[in-house]
């Protein structure tokens, strides 16, 4: 798997990541954990939050909610789709990340779409006019060793898989037809949407780890008092 | 404020409680780095308390409504994450604290007459904190609060002939459902706490009544008068040596704790786990189920035993031991000393071996049996089976040996004398 | 152990003090968090959030509730007649000129509001807090022939004029509470900020 590039203190990647989570999520996902004032925390006025991303009449302390109904969506998917609130801590960031490197085109599958990393996945590839469509490819090696070297050598997604005949099998994916980015561009786009993901599964991160420092600089003082006081009175003992 | 002591004094017995359990208590002077813990788990149970109170103000014990409650105080609560953490990373740190402080009772011996009923005590604390751990971490109502608490309700079903029963006795239902959540909330907010405070005031009471033990096992209270200070040679007084000595203690398990809380709460998916962040859901078992790492040397022993005669009781039985054996622990031990200081090496590989047992078949219990392959099929006697599995038995094997063992190893182990007064 | 004589008092006041002090902070600092999980949550916040309505369909006379913040508030339009009653009752007033602070600056005038004849009021007594009935009849039998509409509290009858303020030697000590509000345009009002 490829390393999410995303960064939390990134605030621009993260309003990049806000616009591509209501424009090609929130259509079919819901956030109910999540409010859309909240997102001042990623340096945005309440004004520029209604205007560009609240997309439906929402107001500014709603949270985000999806237009699709729960029974349109057991039709059309066969189970409504999941909340992705805390998405990212159920499924870590690198792990989204490949998710969304991961749909290759699969006849058989029943939306035509399959992902490496998530095998018979039930949504389809909703960004595939952004990044084309891929297929998956696939080398086999006779051992283990040499499939693994492979799959690294690859740096990208490649999966190890073994195959009947003791044989190993090393997937990737490949481009098939390419989409309005390139394959650079639609990196930085599931980077940043998956940096926002990260961000709305914990939004008081950044603040728990700066509060984090002054707390444990003010024990350092604390303690040097407390052990001074201690060594004091054990004068008394030793 | 003398004349208001007074008052009080003459109506409350204020300050001989405070003499007599703290102020006036004259303990060793010898107390070492594991003496801290036992301070520390009480220090635990005072944060725990109070950070529970505010989540109980917040947290709603209904399964509709229970998963989106804590992601509530974790956002829209004002502060509501830190409490949250802080709890939670409590729940992990009052294990380890006590492991800690258990494993200072069995090296020091601690648990020796006339300590026995400190030593119970203890041991009853340790139960009810598995228990009260067991209630709470069904509240948060994830995938893992839920199927943890169906595996675990279901072992009692393994029981024979009243087993089904008694585990829709304890659920209230025929699976884990709202009911069960109400009556663990219940459980775990008031039942376990109260009977938690009634056992540590025992523990402490029991232990003021016969004096700590010490690294030297040396009994103090029976020593002659310092002439200096007219206490035990080697007594001091718990105020203000072990005050000043234990909010230093304090502090440093703070800067830990710290560490924990906000810099990684979720403690790599030990002490929140992933799954956890998936709601409830009864007709989706996640693929890899384990219990929070405090339980998991049990788990691995509950795995580790086959079923026999057609039923899984043997593995919730050799559990339950498991967990029962700690109050044998200071009928069991018939060395002529108390410290591992003046132990044979006999005692010393011993209490080496247990702890090893314990904390391979705590990793044992986190990771599936697949872990490590099987044995292949030529193998004699474990052909085809889990590697793991078979670690585990002989693991928890030598757990039982430990104190099964100790009546015939701590009699024939080669002491050196007891000091007469305290080292160090 | 140390004897007496070399014990150094004033050094360990000093570390007690100054360990003291520090924990306390920290004590206090802990506090905190705590103390501030009682204010309203998000949730409460968003669900106290100013509220926008179209008063264009608001007939003479009529008065509409709104919920703002879980409480009942009045937008009542008043006829020139009804404004005309407010200056006949100053004597008989407990607080005729608003002087006391149960509105913003902009509501501090005769008929205390924005506009003089639409009046937006928290429709809860000053007194024990229930909520008055609007009593535009004039010189009802219950209320006798001075009455010259108002509000009228049913459970300590306490009566207010048609501006909310308070008769003389009533239950309730003040007048009625003005909300914050401002007109977002001619037609929409928006209770509950006025920020510019």
């Amino acid at each position: 798997m490829e390393p999410a590039p995303g960064h939390r203190l990134d605030d621009a990647s993260l309003q990049r990541g806000a616009r591509n989570f209501v424009n090609y999520c929130l259509g079919c996902h819901s956030a109910r954990f999540m409010r859309y004032n909240r997102l001042t925390d990623l340096g945005l006025t309440e004004d520029q939050i209604r205007d560009n991303l609240i997309l439906g009449d929402a107001k500014i302390g709603d949270v985000m909610t999806t237009a699709m109904r729960p029974a349109d969506a057991r039709v059309w998917f066969g189970a409504p789709p999941p909340d992705l609130s805390v998405i990212a801590r159920v499924r870590g960031a690198d792990w989204l990340y490949n998710y969304f490197l991961g749909y290759y085109r699969d006849p058989g599958s029943a939306t035509g779409w399959n992902n490496l990393v998530f095998p018979n996945v039930g949504m389809p590839h909703v960004l595939w006019e952004l990044s084309g469509t891929n297929r998956l490819a696939t080398a086999e090696f006779a051992d283990h060793e040499a499939a693994a070297a492979a799959a690294i050598a690859n740096k990208s997604l490649a999966l190890v898989e073994p195959i009947p005949g003791g044989k190993y099998a090393v997937r990737t994916i490949a481009n098939e037809t390419p989409g309005s980015m390139t394959p650079v561009e639609y990196r930085a786009f599931v980077g940043d949407l998956v940096n926002y993901l990260e961000y709305m599964g914990e939004p008081i991160r950044n603040k728990r780890i700066s509060l984090g420092i002054i707390v444990l600089m003010f024990l350092g003082v604390l303690f040097f008092f407390a052990y001074w006081l201690k060594r004091e009175y054990w004068k008394d003992v030793h | 404020m003398e004349k208001m002591l007074a008052w009080i004094d003459a109506r409350f017995p204020l300050t001989a409680l405070w003499e007599s359990q703290w102020g006036k208590y004259v303990a060793p002077k010898n107390f070492n780095f594991w003496y801290y813990f036992g301070s520390l788990a009480a220090f635990v149970l005072v944060i725990q308390i109070v950070t529970g109170i505010f989540l109980t103000m917040n947290y709603k014990p209904d399964a509709t409504k229970a998963f989106e409650s804590v992601e509530y105080i974790m956002r829209d609560v004002q502060w509501g994450w830190l409490i949250r953490y802080m709890h939670s990373t409590g729940a992990s740190m009052f294990f380890i604290v006590v492991y800690l402080h258990m494993f200072r009772g069995l090296m020091y011996g601690s648990y020796r007459k006339p300590r026995e009923l400190v030593w119970i005590f203890g041991c009853l604390i340790y139960l009810a904190l598995m228990a009260e751990a067991f209630f709470g971490y069904l509240l948060p109502w994830g995938q893992m609060s839920y199927w943890g608490a169906q595996v675990i309700v279901n072992l009692f079903s393994s029981i024979p002939l009243i087993g089904e029963d008694l585990a829709v006795w304890i659920r209230g239902d025929f699976t884990i459902s709202d009911v069960t959540l109400n009556r663990f909330f219940a459980f775990h907010v008031i039942a376990l706490p109260l009977v938690l405070l009634g056992l540590v005031m025992a523990h402490l009471m029991a232990l003021h009544e016969t004096g700590s033990n010490n690294p030297d096992g040396v009994q103090i209270k029976y020593q002659p008068k310092d002439p200096a200070t007219g206490l035990p040679l080697d007594g001091i007084y718990s105020h203000p040596y072990y005050t000043v000595k234990d909010i230093v203690g304090v502090v440093v398990f703070l800067a830990v704790f710290s560490v924990i809380v906000f810099f990684m709460p979720e403690m790599g998916g030990y002490f929140i786990e992933a799954n956890n962040f998936v709601p409830a859901d009864p007709l989706r078992t996640p693929v890899h189920i384990a219990p929070v790492w405090y339980f998991t040397p049990y788990y691995a022993m509950l795995r580790a035993v086959p079923s026999y005669f057609g039923t899984q009781v043997w593995g919730v039985i050799v559990m339950g031991l498991a967990v029962m054996v700690f109050f044998a622990v200071p009928w069991l031990d018939r060395g002529a000393v108390r410290s591992v200081r003046y132990r044979g090496t006999l005692y010393k590989t011993w209490l080496a071996i247990f702890v090893v047992s314990f904390l391979v078949l705590g990793y044992l219990g986190v990771v599936p049996i697949t872990i490590w392959g099987q044995f292949g099929e030529s193998v004699p006697l474990v052909g085809g089976v889990d590697r793991a599995t078979v670690v585990a038995r002989v693991f928890t094997a030598l757990y039982f040996a430990f104190f099964v063992l100790m009546p015939w190893y701590t009699a024939i182990d080669k002491t050196k004398p007891e000091p007469t007064r305290v080292t160090g | 152990m140390a004897t007496e004589a070399t014990v150094d008092k004033g050094k360990r006041r000093f570390l007690i003090g100054a360990t003291g002090v520090v924990g306390g902070v920290g004590a206090a600092a802990a506090a905190v968090p705590f103390v501030m999980s009682f204010f309203p949550s998000e949730r409460a916040k968003a669900a106290g959030a100013p509220v926008e309505i179209d008063i264009s369909k608001l007939e003479p006379g009529q008065k509409i509730d709104v919920e703002w913040r879980g409480k009942v508030c009045w937008i009542v339009q008043r006829t020139p007649d009804m404004l005309a009653t407010l200056p006949k009752l100053t004597e008989r007033l407990a607080d005729a000129a608003s002087g006391q602070d149960q509105q913003p600056a902009y509501a501090r005038n005769e008929h205390r509001s924005i506009k003089p004849g639409v009046w937006i009021a928290v429709g809860i007594c000053t007194h024990l807090g229930c909520s008055p009935t609007f009593r535009k009849d004039i010189a009802p039998a219950d209320l006798g022939p001075d009455w010259l509409g108002g509000f009228f509290c049913p459970c300590h009858q306490s009566k207010f004029d048609l501006a909310g303020r308070v008769y003389k030697s009533m239950p309730a000590p003040t007048n009625l509470v003005v909300p914050p509000h401002k007109y977002l345009s001619d037609s929409k009002v928006l209770i509950g900020d006025d920020r510019a």
